[in-house]
């Protein structure tokens, strides 16, 4: 029935989960780049499920809206953040990061046990949606608190953004157009204002290691 | 939508985008202080035409958003007053300035403004992650590390917070949705009509997704762990908005859910979580208001315990639900005077340190006396608004099923109290060590300039009548605000 779609849900969380298994940053921008493509065909794979329809205007800007903020403006945003700070690695040593990926495969498995709780009141396009849109939150909170390079935890912040965008598919009406590009504009200057904070950072510090800021305690 | 509200709306937006293109700091200080002044002066229009809004209108106004509106445009304008002293006589850099503070406060206005007025849920959502984004450069104004550390952690743990309360307003377009997979949207209105249909298990967990989400933003523990150091490094001005006005905006994101659950029949659920999270505020807030050293962190924390007052107040419900509003205002108008005058104490002493703020009743005697009456105000003495406010939540609370929460909330209560005098009552007293503070002394012409007393003493005036008296007006909107969340 929905082939297309379930085959870019199951590729949105093998990229999240490749995010939390590389310890190269540019790496993990791609991953993330990625993840814009994939939401970008997105609305377009939930639409045309049915086959004949062409996609409704409102689908085509959501899905080049999308393609040119979490596709193209982000990714770019955080690799030239990334070429100004010079830091190519996560500074973690690799025993963090497999313990960070046997985490990330136990959250995966969560996510899905939490989908089969909460059961939709309604037919969804796809019986993906609900388990890889909370898959996706969860992975970017992990890449978020597990991680201490600035840009990654951004990158873990994009993720779970991108769950939660997932989720918004699967609603049965659209939101006003105006509103849902007013979400993706508020991630891009979320983005924006955070990679010149990531700048003044690498400025300040000479590196953007957030373990550094802990400064400001009782 | 009226035209009162579309200049609410409009005027600061393009207000931020010409003072983004000016030269010159003064002219932008002009351009700041007219937009306020015209600003509060459309909200008291819209005061006298009433809050009835167009339903299903995607921005109007309710009795709910006029009381966030109305206290974001009050504090504004008393912070726009007091910057351009600041602005003027500060040490900080030029380009600085001209680049960021008068440009950024005026989308922050913006920001505030669409959250009180929308009315639908996605883009209360977008205005309230905006107000994140044009809040961030004003705490890293002093380009200081502590700040650039205070900016980042504001950034990202709100921005996460905020996303899972966005995955709550999906939850509850889920909730909205029928077998059929026909869906009233996100429309505030569109949902309270259809409420006792909605799916029960969608939304409780929509609910505790927004309150995790927006109680981030809120401050509330043990989401609160950013919020100390955010308001304690944004330059004064900024940390009384960001107290005063922002916490409350936030909190318009959990009310207008709060409402939807009492629409649905699920008020108790919904109030027993505030009920927690409030009374772990109120202890978190507590206990490091006790041997606080620094005080403008004091006043960080106090915002804590103060947001715990509030979630108190909602999840006790019935008579409080109307005393929890009011100390939302109370709250906000003690605030903001407190970090305006804790931005004189830093000017005169160069310090954040309670310690090295001797004297202050001798050395700025307007700035002491207001500081003597906010440190009781806010601490509930009587006879301040706050002590009004917080009396009704604890006569709500007795009153109730669960009288523990009432004496509970009292002994809390006293601890913060005496945590608040403890650090601000000793900065009064004492001769203070004339020699060292003629050496730090940054404004050697005039000790305390009319512009950085005329606001807090205005907002310590009004607290001072709260405590009296509250005008019809103000009641009748409180207790049709309180009606719609359960109260």
């Amino acid at each position: 029935m929905s082939g297309a779609a379930d085959f870019l849900l199951a590729a949105l969380t093998v990229t999240a989960l490749y995010a939390v298994a590389t310890s190269r940053l540019a790496a993990c921008v791609r991953a993330s780049a990625l993840q814009g493509f994939i939401l970008a065909a997105l609305p377009l794979a939930l639409e045309w499920r049915d086959g004949l329809a062409p996609p409704s205007p409102h689908v085509l800007v959501l899905a080049f809206g999308a393609l040119a903020i979490k596709a193209v403006a982000i990714p770019a945003l955080l690799l030239r953040s990334i070429r100004a700070a010079g830091v190519r690695r996560e500074v973690e040593p690799m025993a963090s990061l497999h313990i960070s990926i046997l985490g990330a495969a136990a959250l995966v498995a969560l996510a899905f046990w939490i989908a089969g709780q909460m059961v939709p009141p309604f037919r969804l396009p796809s019986r993906l949606l609900v388990p890889v849109a909370v898959a996706n939150v969860l992975l970017g909170f992990l890449l978020v608190v597990a991680r201490r390079q600035a840009v990654t935890q951004v990158v873990g912040y994009l993720v779970l953004e991108n769950g939660v965008f997932v989720f918004g598919l699967g609603l049965a009406s659209h939101q006003p157009i105006a509103v849902e590009l007013s979400v993706l504009l508020d991630v891009l200057v979320g983005v924006f204002v955070m990679g010149i904070a990531i700048n003044h950072i690498s400025q300040a510090f000479d590196h953007i290691d957030t373990t550094a800021l802990a400064s400001l305690r009782e | 939508m009226s035209a009162p509200l579309a200049v609410v709306l409009a005027l600061p937006a393009l207000g931020a985008a010409a003072a983004w293109r000016m030269r010159s700091v003064r002219v932008q200080l002009a351009l700041l202080v007219g937009i306020a002044v015209a600003h509060l002066g459309a909200v008291a229009v819209l005061w006298r035409a009433g809050a009835a809004g167009a339903a299903g209108a995607v921005l109007a106004l309710d009795a709910l958003g006029l009381l966030v509106l109305s206290l974001v445009s009050v504090l504004f304008l008393a912070a726009s007053l007091y910057s351009v002293s600041y602005l003027l006589h500060g040490t900080h850099d030029e380009a600085a300035a001209r680049e960021r503070f008068v440009p950024c406060l005026l989308a922050f206005l913006a920001a505030m403004s669409f959250v009180a007025a929308s009315r639908n849920l996605a883009l209360l959502w977008a205005a309230i992650e905006a107000t994140t984004l044009a809040s961030a450069p004003l705490i890293y104004f002093y380009r200081r590390p502590g700040s650039l550390e205070a900016a980042w952690k504001y950034l990202l743990i709100c921005s996460v917070g905020i996303a899972l309360a966005l995955l709550g307003t999906f939850f509850l377009g889920m909730a909205a949705t029928t077998a059929q997979g026909t869906s009233p949207g996100l429309g505030f209105d569109d949902l309270l009509a259809i409420a006792p249909s909605l799916d029960a298990r969608w939304l409780r967990a929509a609910f505790v997704l927004v309150l995790v989400g927006y109680g981030t933003k809120i401050g509330l523990a043990p989401l609160h762990t950013w919020l100390p150091d955010a308001h304690s490094q944004a330059p004064s001005p900024v940390s009384a908005l960001l107290s005063g006005a922002l916490l409350n905006c936030a909190l318009l994101g959990v009310l207008r859910f709060l409402a939807v659950c009492v629409a649905a029949h699920e008020a108790a659920f919904a109030q027993r979580l505030l009920l927690v999270l409030g009374l772990a505020s109120l202890l978190v807030g507590a206990a490091f208001l006790l041997g606080q050293r620094d005080y403008k962190r004091l006043l960080a924390y106090s915002s804590v315990e103060n947001m715990g007052v509030i979630a108190v107040g909602l999840g006790v419900a019935g008579g409080a639900t109307y005393g929890a509003l009011l100390h939302v205002v109370n709250h906000s108008l003690v605030k903001a005077a407190l970090f305006l005058l804790a931005g004189n104490l830093l000017r005169a002493y160069g310090s954040t340190v309670a310690a090295d703020v001797r004297g202050a009743r001798r050395r700025l005697p307007v700035t002491g006396v207001l500081l003597a009456v906010g440190a009781f105000a806010i601490g509930g003495s009587p006879p301040f608004g706050p002590f009004v406010s917080e009396l009704a939540i604890f006569f709500g609370a007795m009153r109730g099923s669960a009288p523990w929460v009432g004496v509970a909330f009292a002994v809390l209560l006293g601890i913060a109290f005496i945590g608040i005098a403890g650090t601000l009552l000793p900065m009064l007293a004492g001769d203070g060590d004339e020699a060292a503070a003629a050496a730090v002394d940054h404004a050697p012409e005039r000790a305390e300039p009319l512009l950085t007393l005329a606001s807090p003493a205005a907002l310590a005036a009004v607290v001072v009548a709260l405590g009296i008296w509250v005008p019809p007006a103000l009641d009748g909107l409180l207790r049709r605000a309180a009606a719609a969340l359960g109260g």
